[in-house]
């Protein structure tokens, strides 16, 4: 395919993304302390060129701490949409293919679904199921898949109706194969750049519940781990809650800004 | 005439919409033999799209489909739907009127073409990988797209107008259909574009022995290209004859007409003339001939008598009640 003119956003995002996938790498390489060593001299020190990103009350370093904890959240930005993306884009391809009936009842499903805020129904979800990721991913899909299947649903409805579907269609293709070979791929493209705006939003979604302790459980730290760690020091300590949180918001951007480039690479309209 | 391969009888299409039915296509009856290039002409709403659509039940589900379409003696409208699968691209194929939004754009050409392939031959292995490609490179060439071997890895959007509509050309001859349905193959093209693309496909039809049913608005093409001619007007077919025949002797009205509104046989600056009125509304039943309120040899009874479809010359007929009075147009 011809090369379009890349353009910032999508550079500066991609930017951010590779830094955290380092992190995520490497982050015995990258990280000056052990993330989990103490170190009695310098309790709740403020930031400096030794720690800059200031150490908690056990004087653990709070920039190694937070380069650790980017392999969870990157896992959770991943793991947090692909499931909702396989059980929503499946069902949208189905119901916008098959329309009538499965289509009502789809809808109106949907519709009772989103009827509760997001995050209250997640945090219902993972109270019933208990703490921890894997239940955090399975409350995540439970409710996460409507997006993505109303999205497919509604692409798959615009490419079904389109002049080389009826093309396929009278060259005497077969419905697996019109579906999955020729409006599957058409219908995806908007469906893939969601994907990455929602990785951004999975981030916050996991912080969110690390910080409740409903998601990512100590030892292991999250940066909402790392934030909810920092709340009693906030008036003496303030950088152990902020630096993780400048870091969720850079991540976030990093996704929103690779999503919006992809959208304009793709030409998807919104 | 030899025994048609294609026979459609009495076909009836009724869209039923929210404000009503809406009756598009009305008794038509047409047949096309081996080899034969039949035009379907109307005007825009004439019904002839729907028609051609129709045959190969490819109209949504609103669409109610009356009467007979044999194909070699099966009838497509009651065929299961897996034989129906195993006609459409094996044994009709269709080239649309829009060439720009008919071919998949996610797919490069080769991989579209190789497709039809594959989907008729390719199951029971009667061609191997190899020998699809090299009969995709050789229906570029037949279809005269230049360095056929680099285009066949490009995708649609490299592709100009009059190219992709020889790409889809090339993809509906891939399985050698006996017939072609090509529903105004030419509109989006730019004229120079239009006469390869007819040639193109009357050369295609004569070397391959297939049959064409050329669905078009343009009475200048059908003079050039076809052998006999059905015109439709208001859902309805006017007349059905050879096409000198029907140039030298009109014998329904709207043809006549439509006849006299061509510019052509060497006249500079004379005048055109143009037909009248608008079509009727086809949303409400009307119990005459549908151009009796533009007609200009109109009787009272046209009003409200359907004039049946009479053969007054061989292979030669129409519904028209004023039929004999229609003069005889100067060659």
């Amino acid at each position: 395919m011809r090369v379009r003119q890349v353009r910032a956003p999508l550079v500066a995002g991609l930017l951010i993304l590779a830094v955290l996938l380092a992190f995520a790498a490497f982050p015995g390489w990258i990280a000056p302390y052990d993330p989990i060593g103490f170190d009695f001299t310098a309790l709740l020190a403020p930031p400096s060129w030794s720690h800059p990103f200031g150490t908690d009350q056990f004087g653990r370093d709070i920039l190694s701490r937070t380069i650790a904890s980017s392999g969870i959240d990157l896992q959770i930005a991943i793991f947090a949409t692909v499931g909702p993306l396989l059980i929503g884009g499946s069902i949208g391809l189905f119901v916008g293919y098959a329309g009538g009936i499965a289509d009502a009842v789809f809808g109106r499903f949907a519709d009772l679904v989103v009827t509760f805020p997001f995050l209250v129904l997640v945090i219902a979800i993972v109270a019933v199921l208990g703490p921890g990721l894997l239940n955090m991913y399975i409350a995540v899909a439970c409710v996460g898949w409507v997006a993505y299947a109303r999205l497919m649903r509604g692409e798959v409805m615009v490419q079904k109706a389109s002049d080389y579907v009826a093309a396929a269609r009278v060259l005497g293709y077969g419905t697996l194969r019109i579906v999955l070979r020729h409006i599957l791929p058409n219908a995806a493209r908007p469906v893939l750049v969601y994907l990455v705006s929602d990785m951004a939003l999975a981030i916050l979604l996991g912080s969110s519940l690390g910080y409740l302790g409903l998601g990512a459980q100590p030892p292991a730290a999250e940066w909402g781990v790392l934030i909810a760690d920092g709340k009693n020091f906030l008036s003496q300590a303030p950088w152990i809650a902020l630096f993780p949180g400048v870091v969720i918001v850079l991540a976030g951007l990093g996704f929103s800004l690779t999503g919006d480039g992809l959208a304009d690479l793709l030409e998807v309209r919104r | 005439m030899s025994v048609p391969i294609l026979d459609v009888r009495g076909l009836d299409v009724v869209f039923r919409t929210g404000r009503g039915a809406v009756h598009a296509v009305d008794g038509v009856d047409i047949t096309v033999a081996a080899g034969e290039v039949v035009g379907l002409v109307g005007e825009s709403g004439s019904g002839k799209s729907v028609t051609l659509r129709a045959i190969l039940r490819l109209l949504h589900e609103n669409a109610e489909i009356g009467g007979r379409v044999l194909w070699r003696g099966e009838d497509l409208l009651a065929m299961p739907a897996e034989r129906l699968r195993s006609v459409r691209g094996r044994e009709i194929a269709v080239v649309f009127q829009e060439p720009m939004s008919a071919l998949n754009p996610v797919l490069p050409i080769g991989l579209q073409i190789d497709e039809v392939m594959a989907a008729h031959f390719g199951r029971s292995r009667e061609m191997s990988r190899a020998a699809r490609r090299a009969r995709a490179l050789e229906l570029l060439d037949l279809v005269g797209i230049a360095s056929a071997a680099e285009r066949l890895d490009q995708y649609p959007h490299e592709f100009s107008g009059g190219m992709r509509q020889r790409a889809m050309i090339a993809i509906a001859l891939a399985a050698e259909p006996a017939l072609l349905l090509a529903d105004e193959p030419t509109t989006a093209l730019d004229v120079t574009i239009q006469d390869q693309i007819l040639k193109l496909l009357l050369r295609l039809g004569r070397e391959l022995e297939m049959a064409l049913l050329l669905v078009t608005h343009d009475f200048g093409v059908v003079a050039e290209t076809c052998d006999r001619v059905a015109v439709m007007y208001a859902g309805r077919l006017c007349e059905v004859g050879g096409v000198a025949d029907v140039f030298r002797r009109p014998l329904h009205a709207y043809t006549a007409a439509l006849l006299g509104s061509i510019p052509g046989e060497g006249l500079a600056r004379s005048m055109l003339t143009p037909i009248p009125g608008q079509p009727p509304r086809i949303d409400r039943p009307f119990p005459g001939c549908a151009f009796a309120p533009r007609c200009a040899y109109v009787e009272p009874r046209c009003h409200d008598e359907r004039p049946p479809f009479t053969t007054l010359a061989p292979d030669h007929g129409s519904a028209c009640h004023a039929s004999a009075r229609l003069p005889e147009r100067a060659q």
